[in-house]
């Protein structure tokens, strides 16, 4: 055991871990400032005195009861965001190449993994069973969907990518865009076909939809609950696992020197004796894995997944890839967590904000606006190098 | 007559369309070490890129130990034992200098004999023992091609093969770089050295061929060359 411990590198372990840590309270940090300091100039002014006067609140108190919630919410999305970022930032570290079906893999886990469960529950064996016969379950949902996801983006690197590799750039980009049109329908078809309907619910089960509640502070006449979902603890842990993992194995193992030296520079990657093919179809497994598990843990965040799910979600966290630095496997992290909060942080307080003005249905528009400045003064995204030096 | 280890004959490559190699034919033996010169363009890179797979040639072929490697991958040639050290080092620069010299001998599991040759490059290059967790792409341009060097000895390999060893560097490095050439040769490993410093080369070479245009168009012992008059014209600077 002491042997063991000892080829364990623990640096590369806590470092993402702090990371994650840092990040996280970070960006809830500053965004909780701002949200305060917009609430109290908001007071002083029409927006203040007509929610005071509809609802007798002020704008500072509605900010404060509803702070806690909407952190763990962005968090829990976030962590979403960015496990479904390391996909992108994988496949674009080696590849240099966008792998716009990374979100129908997503969509194809997130399939998988409550399909699994719906036919546990048609089998009656959930949700009637123990507490942790149920964590079993589900941790046995999101490895069928792994396993499906990973060997489904092999298969899409081997049959769509591999033969256009001399191709020029946009060649495998189109035959991207083509084979995710091709596994949207092939979901629709698959369950049209097998359920009669392709809205699909994750079952009920477990203690999974129950809430923590921490404490509450009293606040005048509202109170401020500290609580969270146990569903919500559940992505994050298992984000946080899989990021750590992943980490783990891209900076301390001889595997993860191989990755690295194929996205450095591939021909010289083969003198060493490195199969530059099997690095490839290994990185497509890995991105493929974290975003089938990262749509098990998105079904069971908001529950409702239809063949279409991957599209949104894919799309923030391509441009929480880019936020970040595409290429840059800490960078996937930092921008999923800053989108997934900056969005929900929209989505909540907008509406008090603006009168009502502009709904939680902009808070797009406001996560992309800030993508696309931090895009005009840092070009490379936030932790993302000069691409130049690489030839 | 020491046997044949590698031989390429009357090989054809391209670059897109441009037809590189245009029927080079070159046998190196076991334990010499044989030299390619001529100008740049002349098709040398080309040849090693042939011989260790990253191009395929579309005409003849290219023998390593009597079997052939023609349309052979890049990593399973490097494990049969023949090593390149590309032009321009190929250094991983977000790479640190050991985690370079370690891929240098990525197929190998042997934990005590990996620390023993990475011992044994430090031992030739107490340079990068100084430098050993910086970055590749911080080191200085000679410290680099030690590094390249140092990580094509990592294999162990049968034959080397070295592109351009001395571009770029300071005199005295280069003398080092040679001295350690003649050393490795002298402990067994067969050396194809390409080199644009053709005098230098053809000090410590056994054979040469001068290539030009994708062709060889002169092939003799070392000691001819440097005596021959287009050599010396064309290569060696004298007039």
């Amino acid at each position: 055991m002491k042997r063991f411990l000892e080829t364990i590198n623990v640096r590369e372990l806590l470092q993402p871990l702090a990371q994650m840590i840092l990040f996280s309270l970070g960006s809830g940090a500053v965004l909780s400032v701002i949200v305060i300091l917009l609430a109290l100039l908001l007071d002083q002014t029409a927006a203040g005195q007509f929610l005071l006067e509809r609802n007798k609140v002020t704008i500072l108190t509605y900010t404060l009861v509803n702070l806690p919630q909407v952190v763990l919410d962005g968090l829990t999305i976030g962590f979403v965001y960015a496990a479904i970022a390391l996909g992108y930032t994988m496949v674009y570290g080696v590849l240099e190449f966008i792998n716009f079906a990374h979100s129908e893999i997503f969509a194809v886990g997130a399939f998988v993994g409550v399909e699994f469960l719906i036919l546990l529950k048609s089998f009656e064996i959930i949700p009637a069973t123990s507490l942790f016969m149920s964590y079993l379950w589900l941790i046995a949902a999101i490895l069928a969907a792994m396993f499906v996801a990973g060997l489904l983006a092999v298969s899409v690197e081997r049959i769509a990518y591999r033969p256009l590799r001399g191709a020029p750039r946009l060649v495998p980009l189109i035959s991207a865009i083509g084979v995710s049109f091709f596994l949207q329908d092939a979901i629709r078809l698959i369950e049209s076909l097998t359920t009669g309907q392709f809205h699909r619910i994750i079952p009920s089960f477990g203690n999974f939809d129950e809430r923590l509640v921490f404490s509450k502070i009293a606040l005048g006449a509202s109170t401020i609950e500290l609580g969270i979902q146990v569903k919500s603890i559940i992505v994050i842990v298992a984000a946080m696992l899989m990021l750590i993992g992943l980490n783990y194995l891209v900076n301390a193992t001889k595997v993860g020197r191989a990755i690295r030296a194929v996205a450095q520079d591939r021909s010289t990657a083969s003198l060493m004796g490195i199969d530059v093919n099997r690095i490839i179809s290994l990185t497509f497994l890995i991105g493929g894995t974290l975003g089938g598990a990262a749509g098990v843990l998105y079904a069971l965040k908001f529950t409702r997944i239809d063949p279409f799910v991957g599209f949104f979600p894919g799309l923030k966290a391509f441009t929480a890839a880019v936020l970040g630095g595409i290429g840059n496997l800490t960078g996937a992290l930092l921008g999923g967590i800053v989108l997934g909060m900056l969005e929900t942080f929209a989505g909540a307080y907008m509406s008090a904000f603006t009168m009502g003005a502009a709904g939680a249905e902009y808070k797009d528009i406001f996560a992309f606006s800030i993508l696309i400045l931090v895009l005009i003064f840092r070009p490379h995204g936030l932790m993302g190098e000069n691409v130049t030096q690489k030839a | 007559m020491s046997k044949t280890i590698l031989k390429l004959d009357n090989v054809h490559s391209y670059y897109g369309r441009i037809h590189a190699l245009k029927g080079i034919s070159i046998e190196v033996n076991e334990g010499e070490i044989v030299t390619l010169i001529g100008a740049n363009g002349a098709g040398k890179s080309t040849t090693l890129r042939t011989i260790s797979g990253l191009i395929h040639p579309r005409q003849g072929s290219v023998t390593f130990e009597g079997q052939d490697i023609s349309h052979t991958e890049p990593h399973l040639i490097v494990q049969r034992g023949l090593g390149h050290v590309p032009e321009g080092r190929g250094i991983f620069p977000k790479l640190t200098v050991r985690e370079n010299l370690e891929l240098g001998a990525f197929n190998l599991n042997d934990k005590a004999e990996m620390e023993h040759r990475i011992e044994q490059a430090f031992s030739l290059f107490p340079r990068l023992k100084e430098r050993v967790t910086q970055k590749g792409g911080t080191l200085s341009g000679g410290e680099q091609q030690m590094l390249a060097t140092a990580r094509g000895m990592m294999l162990k390999p049968r034959v080397l093969m070295l592109d351009e060893p001395s571009m770029g560097l300071a005199p005295v490095l280069v003398e080092l770089i040679f001295d350690i050439i003649k050393t490795m040769n002298e402990q067994g490993t067969t050396i194809l050295l390409v080199e644009q410093n053709a005098l230098m080369a053809l000090s410590i070479a056994h054979r040469g061929y001068v290539l030009q245009t994708g062709q060889v168009v002169i092939s003799d012992t070392a000691e001819n060359l440097k005596k021959n008059e287009t050599v010396q014209h064309a290569y060696l600077g004298v007039e």
